[in-house]
C-alpha cells in the first residue's frame, strides 16, 4: 500500500530532478561558451578592462541560479555566469555590458562582470568582497516588513571574501534577523593568487557558520548532482522559515583571476586531485551515463549555444556605445540638488 | 514651551514614522533604550516593530539600509558618532553612492551622523566628517545649524529619492532652543542669510553659525556690519547665494570646524576666486580646526576648533587688509 502512494511520487520527483539536471547543464554549457568567447573577444582588444571568467564553478553557479525563483534574489560574484543565465539574465545583457553597449542595463557606465536589475531582485556586484550580503538582507527585510513571504535572497562568495568584515557582519545580522539568506561559498583554493592556506585557519569554512548560528551544508562543487541538491535543500531550508543558510563547495578555479592572470601559483597537484575536476566533464558523463543525452545530443546543445552567442555579440557589436556629449553626468536621481560640475 | 535640536530630530523621525509606512529606523541602541543620545526615544515604542535595534556592524546596518531602498522602503540609519561611520564607509560611498549612477535605481537611504566636537568627547567621539563624503559623487551632505532646520531638513532628508549624510551637531543637541517646530520651510539647496552687514561675509555651517554670530556682534561696536551666511547644506553649496553676498561685502571669511585640507572652507573659497575673482576687495581667508586629532582636554579642544573669539580676531584681521 505504501509502495503504491510513495512509487509515482517518487517517479515524479525523479522526472523532475532530471529535468533541472537538464536544464541546469545548458546553463553551464552557455556560460562556458560564453566565458571562452569574451575572453576571445578581450584577447583580440575588443573589451576594455577586465574579463573575469567562472571555469570550474559553472555546476555551484548553474545550481544556485536555478534553485531560485521568479521573485527572489540573487547577488552573484565573478564566477557565476552560469547561475546569472539560470536565474534569468540574457546573454545579450551579458555582452552588452561586457562590450560596453548603451542599451545594455549599464548603460556603458558600469562594466563586465558589475551588472545587474536590482528591481528585478539581480544585483550588481560592487568589487569590494562581501558587501552584497548585507543588500539582500536588507531586501529581504523590506519584504518583511511588506509581509511578502515566501522568497529567498542567495548571494556567492568565494574564500577570500569570507575573510571579510562585511562577510561577517552581514552573516551575523542575517542570523539576528532570522533572515532568507542562502550564503553560497565556493571554496576555490585560491583569492587571487593567495592559497586558502594563507586565508582562513579553520578545518573548514563549514565550520565558520557554526559561530553565527547559521545551518550549513556542504558539496563537492564539481558535481553537478551535489550542487543542486546542496543548494536546493538549503534554498528549501530557507524558503521554509529556518533562518540564514550557508553552503560550502570545494573546487577549483580553473582558469585565472581574470584572463590577465596566468594562474602559475595552482598547485599542480592540486589540479590532479578530484577538487580538479572540470565539473562540465563530470557533468557530461553522467548524463551520458544515465542515458539522458548522448554525445550526438551534446554537440547538437553545444552548436545550438555557440549559435546563440555569435548572434547576440553580432547583434551588440552593431549597437553604439555610450555618447560622452548626450550622457546625463548626474549621479544623483534628484536633479535640482544636482551640482552639476562640468 | 521650547524645544530643543535634539528634539527637533526625534519629532522629525516620528514625523516621518507616522507619514510614510516605508520609513524604518535601524542603528545601535535606538530601540527600546532611545539611542545613545536620545534622538529615538519612544520611537519604538510608539511605532512597534519599524525601530529596529543592530548588532555592532556598521558595514552591514548601511547595507541592508540599500537593499531596503531598493525594495521601496526608506530606512533611517543612526551611526552612533559620525567617527564610526568610517567602519561603513564603503557601503555609504561605494554602494549607496553608486547605485542610482549605475542602475537608474534611487538610493532613498538616510544616514544620520552626529557628529562634531563636545567637551571631553576626544578624537573618536568629535568628528566632522562632511567634507569626506561631500567629495563623492552621489551623496547629498545635509548640516543643519538651526532647530527649525534640524526638523525640516530631516523630514527632507527622508522625503529626497537619494543617499543623505544628515550631519547633525551634538553641541548643539542641547545648545539650542526653539519655541516651536517650523510650518514651512527654505528647501535644502537654499542657503541663508542669517545677518545682513556690508563690510564682510563670513560663511559657515552647523555649530560654527553660532560662534560666527557671536563674533558678527562682537564686531558691531567698532562699527563692522559683517553678514553671516549659513550654508544649511554643504553638498549642494548654495554658490549663488554665497556670490551674491560676497558681491556686496567684497570681503570673504570661511569657517568651518572640520580639519584644514581641503574640504567645505576650500572648496567656497575655491568658487569664489575662480567664478568672483573681480568682487573681492581682499584675498579671500579661512578658519578651519588645527589638523591634528581632535583633543579631550577642554583647554586642548577650545583652541583646536574655531570659537567666536578666533573668528572675531580673523575678521578684525581681514577687515583691515
Amino acid at each position: 500500500m505504501l509502495q503504491t502512494v510513495l512509487e509515482p511520487q517518487t517517479a515524479e520527483k525523479a522526472a523532475l530532478f532530471r529535468e533541472t539536471y537538464l536544464a541546469a547543464y545548458r546553463f553551464m554549457l552557455l556560460a562556458r561558451l560564453l566565458d571562452d568567447k569574451f575572453a576571445a573577444l578581450w584577447r583580440s582588444g575588443r573589451i576594455h578592462g577586465g574579463v573575469f571568467l567562472g571555469r570550474g564553478q559553472e555546476a555551484l553557479s548553474a545550481a544556485t541560479g536555478i534553485s531560485l525563483k521568479k521573485g527572489d534574489v540573487f547577488a552573484p560574484l565573478i564566477r557565476d555566469a552560469a547561475g546569472r543565465l539560470a536565474f534569468g539574465e540574457t546573454v545579450l545583457d551579458a555582452a552588452r555590458t561586457y562590450l560596453g553597449s548603451a542599451r545594455g542595463p549599464m548603460g556603458g557606465r558600469d562594466g563586465n562582470v558589475h551588472r545587474g536589475k536590482p528591481k528585478e531582485g539581480y544585483l550588481p556586484m560592487i568589487s569590494h568582497l562581501g558587501a552584497m550580503i548585507s543588500v539582500v538582507n536588507g531586501i529581504l527585510l523590506a519584504r518583511r516588513f511588506k509581509n511578502h513571504a515566501g522568497t529567498v535572497g542567495a548571494a556567492s562568495i568565494g574564500d577570500g571574501a569570507t575573510s571579510t568584515g562585511a562577510f561577517h557582519e552581514a552573516l551575523n545580522q542575517a542570523a539576528v534577523e532570522k533572515l532568507p539568506l542562502v550564503l553560497v561559498v565556493a571554496n576555490n583554493h585560491y583569492a587571487y593568487s593567495t592559497p586558502i592556506s594563507r586565508q582562513f585557519a579553520c578545518r573548514d569554512l563549514a565550520d565558520k557558520a557554526a559561530g553565527y548560528g547559521v545551518e550549513v551544508d556542504s558539496m563537492d562543487g564539481t558535481d553537478l548532482n551535489a550542487c543542486l541538491e546542496t543548494v536546493g535543500q538549503a534554498v528549501d531550508r530557507a524558503r521554509a522559515g529556518r533562518g540564514p543558510q550557508m553552503v560550502v563547495a570545494t573546487l577549483l578555479r580553473l582558469c585565472g583571476h581574470g584572463e590577465h592572470d596566468d594562474a602559475g601559483y595552482i598547485d599542480p597537484e592540486l589540479k590532479k586531485s578530484p577538487v580538479g575536476r572540470d565539473c562540465q566533464k563530470v557533468a557530461e558523463d553522467y548524463l551520458i551515463r544515465q542515458k539522458w543525452a548522448d554525445p550526438a545530443t551534446l554537440a547538437t546543445w553545444r552548436t545550438e549555444a555557440v549559435h546563440k552567442i555569435e548572434e547576440a555579440i553580432a547583434q551588440v557589436q552593431r549597437e553604439p556605445g555610450p555618447d560622452p556629449f548626450t550622457e546625463e553626468w548626474r549621479a544623483i536621481s534628484t536633479q535640482r540638488l544636482n551640482e552639476g560640475h562640468e | 514651551m521650547s524645544i530643543t535640536y535634539l528634539e527637533a530630530i526625534r519629532e522629525a523621525q516620528a514625523q516621518a514614522l507616522r507619514d510614510d509606512p516605508r520609513v524604518f529606523i535601524y542603528g545601535q541602541d535606538v530601540g527600546p533604550f532611545g539611542g545613545a543620545h536620545k534622538a529615538t526615544k519612544n520611537l519604538a515604542k510608539e511605532f512597534p516593530g519599524r525601530v529596529l535595534d543592530s548588532p555592532i556592524s556598521e558595514d552591514a546596518i548601511v547595507g541592508l539600509a540599500v537593499g531596503a531602498a531598493i525594495e521601496g522602503m526608506r530606512p533611517i540609519v543612526e551611526m552612533q558618532f559620525a567617527d564610526f561611520s568610517t567602519v561603513g564607509f564603503n557601503q555609504i560611498v561605494n554602494q549607496a553612492a553608486t547605485l542610482f549612477w549605475r542602475t537608474n535605481v534611487p538610493c532613498p537611504v538616510t544616514v544620520r551622523l552626529p557628529f562634531g566636537g563636545t567637551s571631553g568627547s576626544g578624537p573618536f567621539h568629535s568628528q566632522c566628517m562632511e567634507t569626506v563624503y561631500a567629495h563623492y559623487p552621489g551623496l547629498i551632505v545635509m548640516t543643519p545649524a538651526t532647530v527649525e532646520d534640524a526638523y525640516s531638513m530631516l523630514l527632507e532628508a527622508v522625503a529626497i529619492d537619494d543617499p543623505v549624510i544628515f550631519c547633525e551637531h551634538k553641541f548643539l543637541y542641547y545648545h539650542l532652543k526653539a519655541e516651536k517646530l517650523p510650518s514651512e520651510a527654505l528647501p535644502v539647496g537654499k542657503a541663508r542669510i542669517v545677518r545682513e552687514g556690508r563690510d564682510m561675509t563670513i560663511v559657515t555651517y552647523s555649530a560654527m553659525l553660532h560662534e560666527a554670530l557671536e563674533a558678527a556682534n562682537e564686531l558691531t561696536p567698532e562699527g563692522w556690519e559683517v553678514e553671516v551666511v549659513d550654508l544649511r547644506s554643504v553638498k549642494p553649496i548654495d554658490t549663488d547665494t554665497v556670490m551674491a553676498s560676497v558681491a556686496r561685502t567684497g570681503r570673504l571669511l570661511c569657517v568651518g570646524e572640520a580639519w584644514p585640507w581641503g574640504g567645505v572652507t576650500a572648496e567656497i573659497i575655491a568658487r569664489v576666486s575662480s567664478e568672483g575673482y573681480g568682487l573681492l576687495d581682499a584675498p579671500p581667508q579661512r578658519l578651519n580646526a588645527k589638523d591634528t586629532p581632535v583633543p579631550y582636554h577642554p583647554n586642548l579642544w577650545a583652541a583646536h576648533r574655531p570659537t567666536a573669539r578666533a573668528i572675531t580676531a580673523a575678521a578684525r584681521k581681514l577687515l583691515r587688509l
